[in-house]
């Protein structure tokens, strides 16, 4: 168990000097109990103090970085069970399979695939992370030739080179120096060789066992070797079993500190039947995984999965938001058409589609209503007709449209006579309820 | 050092409910541990799937859900015979939209015709639901759950503004019940209390926590669902532990994913797909957040959620 705001406070120096920041050493320890600070603000903590606390404040599953350069992704460095407690750190990344058997063609069309895989949502920007390299051929030289087209043509792409043969790893690393790959495969046969090929070459190692113990005898022995940086495939292939092991491979890391536990767990969820891999998939992102290992990349897939990705790994105290004001879509004029919503943001982002998919140009309002969607806002009493008057006075959107018109959404219909109430001069339209309606109102317009 | 697995006893467990009558009965909840837990308990029961039909035609259904009951969806009878016969269906989910007066306004007696009239096609179990307005739900209901009686249904959804007559009506004509509240675990907790007060046995309930679609809210169901099972688990609150409903069809088939053209939007890919997609994750997710009962709609979505389960147990 990671240790408690009295037992930290019982290594610190007691002398309340403040200059951590904190007014008092407790205070200061009980921040440090909740991972809201961080050991170095305190000056002068002794050596020994320094070791104890380094080692019980360390996350309990392993931050890795896997890539480098701006297409890196951070895996693990995870601190609860229940994303009800507290936001999910790292988002799991999602690798594609390459086989060393498959054709040229098809490798370039896949690398290709990776490569336009991005697509915004709710202004994030999602895509499939990484690229595996799987050595089905058994033959080093296929791997290789694979890892070169790889390198040339994904370049930046994080990779996980998959293969049991050392020797094979090695050449295929030499493509990805200081790229900060993953070599994966390494087992009770070979895990000396494999640590070696990893070390040379700055790889994190993937260690794959059948079951959780000689998955820890296995890690025990990677950490013996000096290899710390570690993924790891616990073996099962079926979503019951990944479920299982998933789930106790994080409560040994979380509640038992369980250091030989404590790294991102990599999933294979590969299937001919793409419907059933997704649904694979959706247990790997809701239960745990890191990584996640896909057969292709098909669009339809990613959207569901990167749009899964993204709820459960949202903040769930703080709704994500967008800034309040007054967005011009297009080029408006001051006749420009002027509506209002919530600054949720997916709410927005929604609209603010809509609105340019009609290519009318226009002006959207965003209220600050605390992330809150319409309906849920207006039941919150965050989007009433007095609040929403005394924005439109405060926005000084009086000066920027010569007209005094103002689009509200359809849901809150029911607002439109007390807003003109309370606005004079103005006059209030409702708009369609789904967003989806608003192209063909507004150019009706 | 050996590794002990870190298993977890917990003092609560979810009820088991019964519906339907005879061979064709189906159970669902029982365990006493997270959905896919089985390794530290009993799981005795999978998760029920119910098609959903409506009693009348879906012409607010997009086309691609539309399409697999184009032959049957114009009479709720014929609708419902084929998800039991071709399609296999384990429950049937009769949804009373035509009662909506904002729709075709239908009559509490209309709508206890078309009960009757399924009923006596189907051997399945049959769950009852409203058109979500909550004064016409209550009429509406009340005389279903009459027209069922002793059939062993579920009725739904009870909710804070209409439960009063709906308990006593599923209570009368002994039924099982949805109570339904919005997203907030206090809410579905509160709601239940004032259901047993009313001497409704809580064995017989099950809650509806609200569902939402994959990326219009599902993390909140989600998160709500989790909430509830540890309530009923770990702090054994036996006002959480009846099992829960996901009606996750209607929530999935209005989004901008399950409608927009390819040609639209080609970064999202096949439609068809991807309807059938976000309707099995969105099943699956609340499935391994707590739903032991899920309503749902496209016979492709259906299919693979199934396997899902049989891979889970
Ligand atoms: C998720 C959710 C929540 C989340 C909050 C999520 C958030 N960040 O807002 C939580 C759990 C916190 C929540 C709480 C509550 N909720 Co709530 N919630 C929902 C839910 C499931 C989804 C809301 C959502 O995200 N919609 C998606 C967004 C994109 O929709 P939207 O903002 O309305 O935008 C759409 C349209 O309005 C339109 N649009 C938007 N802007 C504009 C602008 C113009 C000009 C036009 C033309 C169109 C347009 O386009 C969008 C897409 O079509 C809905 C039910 C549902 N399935 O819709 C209930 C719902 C909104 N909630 C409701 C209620 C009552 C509440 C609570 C008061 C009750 C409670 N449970 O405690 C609280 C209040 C919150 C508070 N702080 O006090 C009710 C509102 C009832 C009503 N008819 O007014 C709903 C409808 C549920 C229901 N069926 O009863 N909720
Ligand atoms: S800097 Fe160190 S010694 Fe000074 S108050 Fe903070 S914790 Fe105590």
């Amino acid at each position: 168990m990671a240790l408690t705001g009295v037992e930290i406070f019982k290594l610190l120096p007691k002398t309340n000097c403040k200059k951590c920041g904190h007014p008092t050493c407790l205070a200061f320890a009980m921040k440090l109990a909740q991972r809201q600070a961080s050991l170095d603000a305190c000056p002068d903590v002794s050596e020994d103090a320094k070791k104890l606390l380094g080692e019980a404040s360390a996350p309990p599953v392993r931050p890795i970085t896997f890539g480098a350069g701006d297409k890196a992704v951070k895996l693990g460095e995870e601190t609860v069970l229940f994303r009800h407690e507290k936001k999910f750190v790292n988002p799991c990344a999602f690798a594609v399979e390459i086989k060393d058997t498959s054709r040229e063609a098809d490798v370039l069309k896949t690398i290709e695939d990776v490569l336009g895989s991005e697509i915004d949502r709710v202004g994030q920007k999602l895509r499939v992370d990484a690229i595996l390299i799987s050595n089905a051929s058994g033959d080093p030289k296929a791997l290789e030739s694979v890892s070169r087209l790889v390198s040339e043509k994904a370049a930046g792409v994080p990779v996980i080179i998959s293969t049991t043969d050392a020797g094979a790893a090695v050449s295929a690393l030499g493509y990805f120096k200081d790229k900060r790959p993953v070599l994966f495969g390494a087992n009770a046969n070979n895990i000396e060789s494999m640590a070696k090929a990893a070390g040379s070459f700055k790889a994190i190692l993937g260690v794959t066992a059948n079951g959780l113990d000689e998955l820890i005898s296995l890690t025990e022995k990677a950490k013996s070797l000096g290899t710390e940086d570690l993924v790891v495939d616990p073996g099962a292939r079926k979503a019951g079993g990944i479920i299982e092991q998933n789930t106790i491979i994080r409560r040994a890391a979380i509640k038992k500190n369980f250091k030989s536990l404590g790294y991102p767990v990599i999933t294979f969820a590969q299937r001919d039947d793409n419907m059933l891999e997704s649904l694979i998939a959706v247990a790997g992102v809701a239960k745990y995984s890191s990584i996640i290992v896909l057969s292709s990349v098909t669009k339809w897939k990613s959207l569901a999965l990167f749009t899964l990705r993204q709820n459960i790994y949202t903040d769930p105290q703080v709704p994500m938001q967008v800034e309040q004001k007054i967005y011009k879509i297009g080029e408006p004029t001051p006749e420009s058409p002027l509506m209002i919503t919530t600054n949720f943001s997916l709410t927005y982002f929604i609209v603010s589609g809509e609105v340019e998919n009609s290519r009318v140009p226009s002006r959207l309002a965003v209220m600050d209503c605390e992330g809150l969607s319409v309906l849920t806002a207006w039941a919150a009493g965050k989007f009433t007709a007095s609040k929403i008057a005394q924005f439109i006075k405060e926005a000084g959107i009086e000066n920027e449209v010569s007209h005094r018109e103002l689009i509200i959404p359809g849901y809150v219909a029911i607002l439109s006579g007390a807003i003109e109430d309370k606005l004079e001069g103005w006059k209030v339209t409702v708009g369609p309820r789904e967003a989806n309606a608003i192209p063909a109102f507004l150019k009706s317009k | 050092m050996a590794f002990v697995i870190p298993k977890e006893t917990y003092s609560g467990k979810v009820y088991p409910v019964t519906i339907g009558t005879g061979d064709n009965a189906v159970t669902f909840g029982g365990e006493n541990v997270l959905p896919f837990n089985g390794f530290e308990g009993s799981t005795p029961n999978k998760p029920v799937i119910a098609y959903e039909i409506q009693d009348i035609p879906p012409s607010d259904w997009p086309e691609n859900v539309k399409k697999p009951f184009e032959a049957v969806s114009g009479d709720p009878v014929k609708w419902a015979k084929h998800c039991q016969d071709t399609l296999g269906a384990r429950a049937i989910a009769l949804r009373l939209t035509g009662t909506h007066p904002d729709r075709e306004n239908l009559s509490a007696g209309d709508a206890a015709k078309t009960v009757k009239d399924v009923l006596s096609a189907i051997s399945v179990p049959l769950i009852i639901l409203g058109s979500n307005h909550a004064e016409k739900d209550s009429q509406v209901l009340v005389a279903c759950a009459e027209a069922a009686k002793e059939k062993n249904c579920v009725i739904g959804k009870a909710q804070e503004a209409n439960y009063k007559t709906i308990v006593a009506a599923a209570m009368a004509n002994n039924h099982k019940l949805i109570a339904m509240s919005e997203l907030d675990i206090n809410l579905s907790k509160q709601l239940n209390i004032l259901i047993t007060q009313m001497g409704f046995d809580k064995e017989r309930l099950i809650t509806d926590p609200m569902s939402s679609a994959l990326g219009y809210g599902l993390e909140y169901t989600y998160s709500v669902m989790e909430r509830i099972r540890l309530a009923a688990l770990a702090q054994n609150d036996a006002t959480m532990q009846p099992p829960m409903v996901a009606d996750v069809g209607m929530y999935v088939w209005k989004i901008k994913e399950t409608q927009a053209l390819e040609a639209d939007l080609p970064m999202w890919g096949d439609l068809a797909k991807r309807g059938v997609l976000w309707e099995a994750s969105t099943a699956a997710s609340l499935l391994i957040s707590g739903a032991e009962l899920l309503i749902m709609r496209h016979p492709e979505a259906v299919q693979a959620v199934e396997k899902f389960i049989s891979e889970m147990s």
